[in-house]
């Protein structure tokens, strides 16, 4: 009963001044708008540019370092132990890159529980011959299935079906660049020979674009058969096993653990692209500065008008004083007066919000970088719509508690009087 | 006579602002119940000061205060209130309605406040007490639609809901023309006549004189009574 009273009060003293009322709750609509906005644009943006890495790049990539061999006859003479040593010649072995025991490994892998996908791939070094010249790159052999899943490959090949480098026998996705120099077309027959010789005629069934146009002038994909073949491997050929975790972070230790494991180099995805973390972390800093720093600018509007909205109803305060009303009811009045503000204001917001992030998600933004966006990213992160009312709500509150609280301390007399 | 519901002993007030001024010097009477006094004096003398007090909207003071029985002296803020709403009309000189809400709504509201009543017996109430001061026409009206005479009659059915032991003015009449001053007066002779303690500080002589009792102040002294 009470409180209802205390509430209908705030209702009429917000309505005898709807205009003004109006105005505030449009300056914490104004706020709330703002933010969702931004923070949905900034974050989309940052997380298209996380993307453009994190999605093609294994959190641990397993392979095998070619390296002369650390023992060389000479060193372990004890003849020569004091002496410095010049003569080498035990050179590299003639296994290459290949991942000893690759299949067991990644079956092996597969059963980890921290690991959420593998992707084996074979990487040949080849030239394409075009006319008189040829061009030197890399065919990468991938399994279709999981390079799909796991770096959503399709997603690159913007002409063509992925599906096709397994149904097609010796069939070729090249590089979009590379395929311009060729002035190949989907259906054609490439030929392509490897460093050790052999040659082989590839059909092109699609085209790959990264956006890295140093890489589309290089790398053609085929199926990790084609690729054995094309290498005369056997099947248990792996040049490269990527994988990837369930936590990201935990890439640097289990990077470690693998290498010590299988016997092979692994390297995890925050030493391969530290430049790039530095960048997203950069990025980050910007978004939350300037995210804080809207949220205290509409802050303060909030915090003004009520201020001054309280302030004006000072004779109120004194009448409803005078005739019995505490200290408490009088507080609360004007808590409640902040809060329906607040929490119209705010809900407003939330929706404007998200009619801005509609509208900007639907803004055209073509690069060719990226071909598979044809408009600006944003992200529709519901965490951001929390904090918004949230905070909508505590400054509104704060910003009605202060002088409600004077306001309550107020001899109604003092007012009188003064008039 | 009958019990007291206002017993003063020595009260005294100081202003502090610029210098420290005593404005009210061991101010000492009593009112008893049904009694319509006034309390006269030039102005600048204390007697709204010394009411201020009296309704215990006022707490910085020194000197003891009983009201209805009770020492004010330790009564927390909340308390102060319950008194102010449940035993004490106030009638200020300017009207002092809140100008957001309806007539009707100004006279409910110390009623709602006090919830001894349902919504729908208190609305009643104050149409009852608004037909008895010839206003109840006006009760939809927002309260700066009417006429000064009009206002301060509705001050009056405001001050009347919650039925408090007594009503206390602050120079009802002092912002009325001489017919409006008239009327109020009227209506509080009739209130007092029902058996309605009355306390009305005014320097307005000829009003001073029709009541039961009058309480001559000057430079902070009752100096007749």
């Amino acid at each position: 009963m009470a409180s209802r009273l205390i509430l209908s009060i705030s209702k009429t003293l917000l309505m005898a001044r709807l205009k003004q009322s109006i105005v505030a709750a449009a300056g914490v609509t104004f706020g709330i708008t703002m933010f969702i906005t931004l923070m949905g644009f900034m974050t989309g943006l940052n997380s298209m540019l996380d993307g453009l890495i994190l999605n093609r790049t294994p959190h641990i990539r397993l392979y095998n370092e070619i390296k002369a061999s650390e023992d060389q006859p000479i060193s372990l003479s004890p003849e020569y132990k004091d002496h410095i040593n010049n003569i080498r010649s035990i050179k590299p072995r003639d296994d290459g890159k290949e991942i000893y025991n690759g299949p067991a490994i990644v079956a092996a892998l597969r059963n980890d529980p921290r690991v959420f996908g593998v992707a084996a791939k074979v990487v040949a070094p080849v030239f394409y011959n075009v006319g008189a010249t040829d061009i030197t790159g890399s065919v990468n052999g991938i399994d279709v299935t999981n390079e799909e899943a796991l770096f959503a490959f399709s997603t690159y090949v913007p002409e063509g079906d992925i599906t096709d480098l397994n149904n097609i026998s010796n069939s070729v996705i090249l590089g979009k660049g590379l395929a311009d120099k060729m002035l190949a077309e989907i259906g054609d027959i490439v030929p392509i020979t490897t460093a050790r010789g052999q040659q082989m005629n590839l059909k092109v069934v699609g085209f790959y674009q990264s956006g890295l146009a140093d890489v589309d002038n290089i790398t053609s994909f085929a199926s990790i058969g084609t690729t054995q073949k094309l290498l005369g491997k056997t099947d248990s050929y792996l040049t490269d096993i990527q994988v990837k975790l369930h936590n990201l972070n935990l890439a640097p230790a289990l990077a470690k653990e693998f290498q010590a494991k299988f016997g092979t180099e692994a390297v995890d995805i925050q030493t391969a692209n530290s430049q790039f973390d530095t960048g997203t972390q950069i990025r980050n800093i910007i978004t939350y500065s300037v995210s804080i720093v809207l949220l205290v600018v509409a802050g303060f509007g909030i915090y003004n008008i009520l201020n001054m909205m309280i302030y004006e109803k000072m004779d109120s305060i004194a009448i409803l004083k005078a005739t019995g009303f505490s200290a408490n009811d009088v507080r609360n009045i004007f808590i409640n007066l902040s809060l329906i503000i607040g929490i119209s204001g705010g809900l407003l917001g939330l929706g404007l919000g998200f009619v801005f992030q509609i509208i900007i998600d639907h803004l055209p933004f073509e690069t060719s970088a990226l071909p598979t966006i044809k408009t600006f990213p944003v992200n529709y992160d519901f965490k951001y719509y929390l904090v918004g009312i949230a905070f909508a709500l505590v400054t509104t509150f704060l910003a009605g508690w202060f002088p409600a609280r004077k306001a309550s301390k107020i001899d109604p007399v003092e007012i009188i009087r003064g008039k | 006579m009958s019990e007291q519901i206002i017993e003063a002993k020595n009260i005294s007030k100081y202003f502090h602002d610029p210098v420290k001024v005593k404005v009210l010097k061991e101010v000492s009477f009593s009112i008893n119940k049904g009694e319509f006094v006034s309390i006269t004096g030039k102005s600048g003398c204390g007697k709204s000061t010394l009411l201020y007090i009296l309704s215990t909207m006022d707490t910085d003071y020194e000197g003891d205060l009983y009201f209805d029985g009770e020492l004010l002296r330790d009564k927390k803020r909340d308390q102060l209130s319950h008194i102010r709403n449940k035993k004490i009309g106030f009638v200020f000189q300017f009207h002092y309605l809140l100008p957001e809400f309806s007539v009707l709504k100004n006279v409910m509201l110390p009623g709602l406040k006090l919830a001894e009543l349902s919504a729908q017996e208190v609305e009643h109430n104050a149409m009852e007490k608004l037909r008895i001061l010839g206003i109840d026409d006006q009760a939809k009206k927002l309260a700066n639609q009417l006429s000064g005479g009009q206002k301060q009659r509705v001050a009056i059915a405001r001050s009347l809901i919650n039925n408090p032991l007594i009503i206390m003015g602050d120079e009802p009449t002092g912002n009325l023309d001489s017919k409006n001053g008239l009327i109020v007066f009227d209506i509080f002779k009739e209130l007092a006549a029902m058996g309605q303690s009355l306390l009305i500080v005014t320097h307005d002589q000829d009003f001073a004189d029709k009541t039961d009792r009058i309480i001559e102040m000057d430079d902070g002294k009752v100096i007749k009574q």
